[in-house]
């Protein structure tokens, strides 16, 4: 159960005055179960790139292959892979119309063709998953708050049961509470379902606490591609392409340089205490 | 994919075409479907296609975007001659079982045609040449005096350049929300018509309520910029008459006089006809 990406590339507007290459020549492979952070500024193909991943964009160029199975083969089972790689837009609350919250949740599910009862377990489980309890269940989704709307909206994909779950933004114009609650349930839902999970996000913050390994993307190709600590090694060259490593990195080179004996490497606030705490 | 579809047909280049005042192409698209339409010798229409050829030469507009345009009156265009070669009584030229073809048929059918083809390229060059933008601040000026009227001119041209303006935006909104739906299973491809259009239900509620919502921070914006209606708005631009805006009157007027002279001649149809043999 992987996905595996060889020598894709993707062009907007081919052969038009407008053409853009927004991917180019991409090879990944997504094992199973892992917690995968895609970094980039705007523009470097991020998001791009991820609506390949469950075939609502066709490459150019290059095979996907999911489970070993090319999806661009004749005859693939397109709602199938989008049922298993479940993708969760920037701005999800956007996709919400249903008269009440819980019909909407059943959308995706329905669309898979189970048995109503199948559904609604599924329902309830995600709803559950994303902590709306039932006084939610009959309530109009636009009378939600914000952050209670998107948790809605990630609901309605995590109910057709995905193996690999994609998020894409899914903290933006968020309060650092309603942030923090979403990355938290997402971290808990990747430990206690297995499931593999794409954060993308633009703020190493948010995605060097929780992922294990980070995608760095620039100008629709991968930059970097390793673990938070060894991708953060590279702070330079990320501020040279418009992003910054997190505080902490900084903070722990600058201690380096006035003689602490610090982990240079610490890629979370609690590492970083703790290293210096060692050093005290 | 949705977002390549471009609306709003302008297509940017440097010409004087471009350069003229918005008033000037609207009048001139007047006059010219004014002209094809109330002077109908073949002369008329020699004058016509050497005016609308330089019109369009000057505009250094590709030929193939003018006739783009084409493409959607083409049914239009058939039935309308087809009608005209076989229903128009008069001398028969030919005939067969119950259908006949008379002189008076093919006249009207070949000007009929002649008028329309000419009709969609006249206002392509126009819109081809104009920003939405100026063609509203255009229509806004040119429509002005009947605000003694009191006919809120003011206030449809500023809903028609809002209307352009969302176009583009509305469309990629469609496209995402089309996929964040499909990403949930959503299929808006098959099944039969009364299907396919409850299919749209998904797609359609998300868009009406981010249109509104849209639009509602847009008047909030407005409003926060102080906008109240066109009375005693000045304009950053405004547009003012230019020497070859003046020139641009004239050549029409030059245009319509000679349209209307040789209108009176009929030599060439008498020539043709008396080629034909009729």
């Amino acid at each position: 159960m992987s996905i595996r990406i060889e020598h894709l590339s993707y062009v907007y507007s081919s052969g038009t005055v407008f053409e853009q290459h927004a991917l180019k020549d991409i090879n990944l492979e997504l094992p199973d179960g892992q917690f995968i952070g895609i970094i980039g500024h705007t523009g470097s193909g991020k998001s791009t790139l991820i609506q390949h991943l469950n075939g609502l964009l066709k490459a150019t160029s290059g095979t996907i292959y999911y489970n070993d199975e090319n999806i661009y083969a004749e005859g693939y089972n397109m709602k199938q892979l989008r049922s298993k790689v479940g993708l969760v837009f920037q701005y999800p609350e956007y996709q919400l119309f249903e008269t009440d919250v819980f019909t909407d949740v059943c959308f995706g599910p329905k669309n898979l063709g189970l048995e109503q009862e199948e559904i609604e377990r599924r329902a309830k489980d995600a709803l559950k998953l994303v902590g709306l309890g039932e006084e939610y269940y009959k309530v109009s989704p636009f009378d939600l708050s914000g952050g209670q709307k998107r948790r809605a909206a990630i609901a309605g994909i995590l109910a057709m049961e995905p193996e690999v779950l994609v998020l894409d933004e899914p903290t933006a114009g968020l309060d650092p509470r309603g942030r923090d609650e979403i990355l938290d349930q997402v971290a808990r839902l990747h430990k206690e379902r297995k499931i593999t999970v794409v954060l993308v996000s633009h703020s190493m913050e948010d995605v060097a606490r929780y992922v294990e390994r980070i995608i760095v993307m620039n100008k629709g190709k991968v930059m970097y591609d390793d673990a938070p600590r060894r991708v953060f090694r590279h702070y330079k060259e990320l501020e040279a392409v418009g992003l910054a490593a997190p505080q902490e990195v900084y903070l722990m080179h600058e201690l380096a340089e006035l003689g602490w004996d610090v982990d240079t490497d610490a890629a979370t606030a609690e590492e970083a205490a703790v290293s210096i705490a060692k050093c005290l | 994919m949705l977002r390549e579809i471009t609306l709003g047909q302008y297509y940017p280049t440097d010409s004087v075409i471009h350069k003229l005042d918005p008033r000037v192409k609207l009048a001139g698209t007047l006059v010219f479907i004014i002209s094809l339409f109330a002077f109908g010798s073949i002369e008329a229409y020699v004058v016509a296609t050497i005016f609308l050829a330089a019109v369009i030469r000057t505009s250094k507009v590709p030929f193939r975007f003018m006739i783009k345009g084409l493409k959607a009156i083409i049914m239009l265009l058939m039935i309308t001659v087809i009608f005209n070669l076989f229903l128009v009584q008069g001398t028969v030229v030919v005939k067969f079982w119950v259908f006949q073809i008379t002189q008076e048929g093919i006249k009207t059918a070949v000007s009929m045609a002649i008028r329309l083809i000419y009709l969609i390229i006249g206002s392509s060059v126009m819109t081809l040449t104009t920003t939405p933008n100026d063609l509203t601040d255009g229509l806004e000026k040119a429509l002005s005096p009947l605000k003694k009227l009191h006919a809120p001119i003011h206030e449809i041209s500023m809903m028609m350049s809002i209307a352009l303006r969302f176009i583009p935006i509305l469309l990629e909104e469609t496209d995402k929300i089309m996929k964040a739906q499909q990403a949930r299973g959503a299929d808006f491809e098959s099944g039969n018509l009364l299907q396919k259009a409850k299919n749209m239900i998904p797609l359609l509620v998300p868009l009406f309520i981010s249109a509104f919502r849209r639009a509602n921070d847009l008047a909030m914006a407005m409003e926060a910029r102080g906008y109240h209606g066109g009375e005693g708005r000045t304009k950053m631009r405004p547009l003012v008459y230019k020497s070859r805006d003046k020139a641009g009157y004239l050549i029409l007027l030059g245009y319509f006089v000679i349209m209307f002279a040789v209108s009176r001649f009929s030599v060439l149809e008498t020539l043709l006809f008396g080629v034909l043999g009729w």
